[in-house]
């Protein structure tokens, strides 16, 4: 599926400083019955959201007006646990674009790449940095550049570089998916598809 | 230059199609397994390309996330439910995939009939949408867990795109001990590497432990590779595994095995061969393991008492989070603490040899009445042989109920959702807030931790039941 082109993100932030956050609390299971790519955002950390009886929880961030913005920040170890894409997409359909964190889950960070979420892995030190600023004010903005590789707090123009292989670079610069690129080379896998043992 | 390889060298490296300069490796994708719940966007996605699956023929469906275990015989009654297991069947027959759906004699989960009926072989790379697609590593396949836009990228071109990762050997010499199972061991390690020891890593385990193990064994610690973050893990195959694959109904006869066979008689690690990360552990030393916090790393010796804040890895106000949910204290001790629940299934430990380990606990003793026991096989087939072996009068004798094949519990989609507050002791694989139902609380252990939870209606160490063999 073609997604928006990643170029510069000039955003607020979301601050989630809770590490190990597993992919059951972004999108539990019971919201994955559906049969379309639509409205995973509405259960985006449901039960970190809500209560049971779906009043809101008010001390979670998403429920306090003064944290908004396109860049959700969260604690180590982020997207742990299942594959479900649909945690990627209730973060992008909640309307982020990208997700920073000093360490990514494997699976859900492949799944950002290919929806058009961008992971931002920073150091321990940088992310801390910025869940103090965004804390002490929301208002706080972060510029993320795709091209340069790299993240700045504009408050006090602070900067780290992040890693990106190539390839996904140019596909989130230009709104590519990796289908386009298979079909392309479809020859190449029938002739491997024939001479593999099983 | 060596030529040496690791397992996972030999494995990849021959499925590569393509490598991309500072980019993924175009990997070959020989078995993919397809369930409702991640797969219906996928097949949208070829439908609104127009293309077709590209080899049906290496593509197995099967029901099981969704699925009710009581009454399969009757329409599903969650409308959302019925609705995704109808769209797989649909898109299975007009693609051409075979479809194992509810009420077939071989349905069952996904990681337990792949190799049941020999979809999962020596040497092949698998795919799913499900994490624990790491099940099948045990048979020395590469095996491990897509998200859904990579399903239908296998779907339309039987390729994905990955990053080759890293490689890491976990060794484990010596002898489990009375009580301690290949869940235990897995638990083990996952609370000594914690929940993103491994990410970036395919790990090989090797060592006397895993040898000594069944296949069924060795599927329950590759299943919970991926618990430890880890892309997936696999055992390197011997007789046990060739004598396993021999004669299911998917793989290869006669010449074909033979030439099957000399393919997979290469698959090892050579001697030299390079890990970037190499970890051995003192099989002997595992005791019985039970977790006590919401991630599969917070694990310990069952007989321990929960850690202190101070000293565990990672920040102490996730960890103090993490207890104020299970209701836990520092420092208590996980004996005697009285549960609710009790869930015996998953991919993780639904097997025939995970309902013999229960038997052999309940047996002559009774179902405390405090408990609400959930026994539920991987499937058909291990309900059959439940059957079968006598262990099923066993259960009920003991006031339990077999349920129907799925997935059931582990993840709480269907009906089988532990009520807010309640505290289970599950089989399954993870015990992160709310996995079980919203609101509930799980205690990690083997099938032997929780027959001894189930009889006693608390936290038991299995070794104090455990006859003695003389």
């Amino acid at each position: 599926m073609a997604y928006d082109k990643f170029d510069i993100l000039t955003s607020t932030a979301v601050p989630l400083p809770i590490e190990n956050v597993d992919t059951d609390q972004i999108i539990p299971a019971r919201f994955l019955k559906a049969t379309e790519r639509v409205g995973f955002g509405d259960n985006l950390f449901r039960d970190w959201r809500y209560n049971q009886d779906n009043t809101l929880k008010e001390d979670f961030v998403l429920n306090q007006d003064k944290f908004s913005g396109k860049i959700l920040v969260g604690g180590k170890n982020f997207g742990s646990g299942s594959s479900r894409e649909h945690a990627a997409w209730a973060v992008y359909d909640y309307g982020f674009r990208c997700v920073v964190s000093s360490f990514f889950a494997d699976i859900f960070r492949g799944n950002c790449l290919n929806i058009g979420v961008l992971p931002v892995q920073v150091s321990a030190e940088f992310l801390q940095k910025i869940f103090d600023a965004t804390e002490a004010d929301p208002t706080t903005e972060l510029e993320v550049n795709l091209k340069e590789q790299n993240i700045t707090l504009l408050s006090t123009g602070e900067s780290e570089s992040f890693d990106i292989n190539g390839y996904k670079k140019n596909n989130m610069l230009n709104g590519f998916d990796d289908i386009d690129y298979l079909l392309n080379i479809k020859k190449d896998i029938e002739t491997f598809a024939e001479s593999t043992p099983l | 230059m060596s030529a040496t390889k690791t397992l996972f060298d030999k494995v990849w490296d021959s499925h590569v199609v393509h490598k991309i300069q500072d980019g993924p490796d175009v990997l070959f994708i020989d078995r993919h397994m397809v369930h409702e719940v991640t797969s219906p966007v996928a097949f949208l996605g070829i439908k609104n390309r127009n293309i077709p699956v590209m080899h049906p023929e290496k593509t197995f469906a099967t029901a099981d996330h969704n699925t009710p275990t009581i009454n399969q015989h009757l329409p599903v009654a969650d409308p959302l439910s019925a609705n995704q297991l109808r769209m797989l069947e649909e898109n299975a027959n007009e693609y051409g995939i075979s479809y194992w759906g509810l009420g077939h004699a071989k349905n069952g989960i996904v990681h337990v009939v792949g190799p049941e009926y020999g979809i999962t072989q020596p040497g092949a790379t698998i795919v799913c949408g499900d994490s624990h697609t790491s099940t099948h590593g045990a048979f020395g396949a590469i095996a491990f867990g897509i998200g859904t836009s990579e399903v239908e990228m296998v779907l339309a071109t039987q390729c994905i795109m990955q990053p080759k990762p890293k490689r890491m050997r976990i060794n484990i010499n010596g002898k489990m001990s009375k009580g301690v199972t290949p869940k235990d061991v897995a638990l083990f390690i996952i609370s000594q590497l914690t929940t993103s020891g491994a990410t970036g890593y395919f790990v090989e385990y090797a060592g006397e432990i895993f040898r000594d193990m069944s296949m069924e064994g060795r599927m329950t610690v590759c299943n919970l590779s991926i618990e430890m973050g880890a892309r997936g893990g696999m055992i390197a195959p011997d007789e046990k595994t060739f004598e396993y694959v021999k004669d299911r109904e998917f793989t290869p006869k006669g010449a074909d095995w033979d030439k099957a066979m000399a393919y997979w008689e290469t698959l090892y690690t050579d001697e030299d061969a390079i890990f970037d990360k190499e970890l051995t552990f003192d099989g002997s030393l595992i005791e019985p393991m039970i977790t006590y916090g919401t991630n599969p790393g917070m694990g310990m010796g069952i007989s321990n008492d929960i850690p202190m804040a101070n000293d565990v890895q990672g920040g102490a106000t996730t960890y103090q989070k993490s207890l104020k949910y299970m209701d836990f204290n520092e420092g208590d001790s996980m004996m005697g603490k009285p549960i609710d629940f009790v869930f015996l299934g998953s991919c993780t430990n639904g097997r025939i040899e995970d309902f013999r380990a229960f038997a052999s606990i309940v047996k002559g003793r009774k179902k405390a009445d405090n408990v609400t026991a959930w026994l539920v096989p991987g499937s058909h087939k291990v309900e059959a042989a439940i059957k079968d072996e006598g262990i099923l009068d066993i259960l009920t004798e003991s006031g339990f109920e077999l349920r129907e094949p799925g997935c059931s519990a582990c993840l709480a989609m269907n009906d089988d959702k532990v009520p807010a507050g309640k505290l289970a002791v599950s089989t399954s694989n993870r015990n992160f807030e709310g996995r079980q139902g919203p609101g509930s609380r799980t205690l990690l252990a083997s099938p032997l931790v929780a027959a001894a939870a189930a009889v006693t209606g608390k936290v038991t160490d299995p070794r104090e039941l455990m006859v003695e063999l003389v």
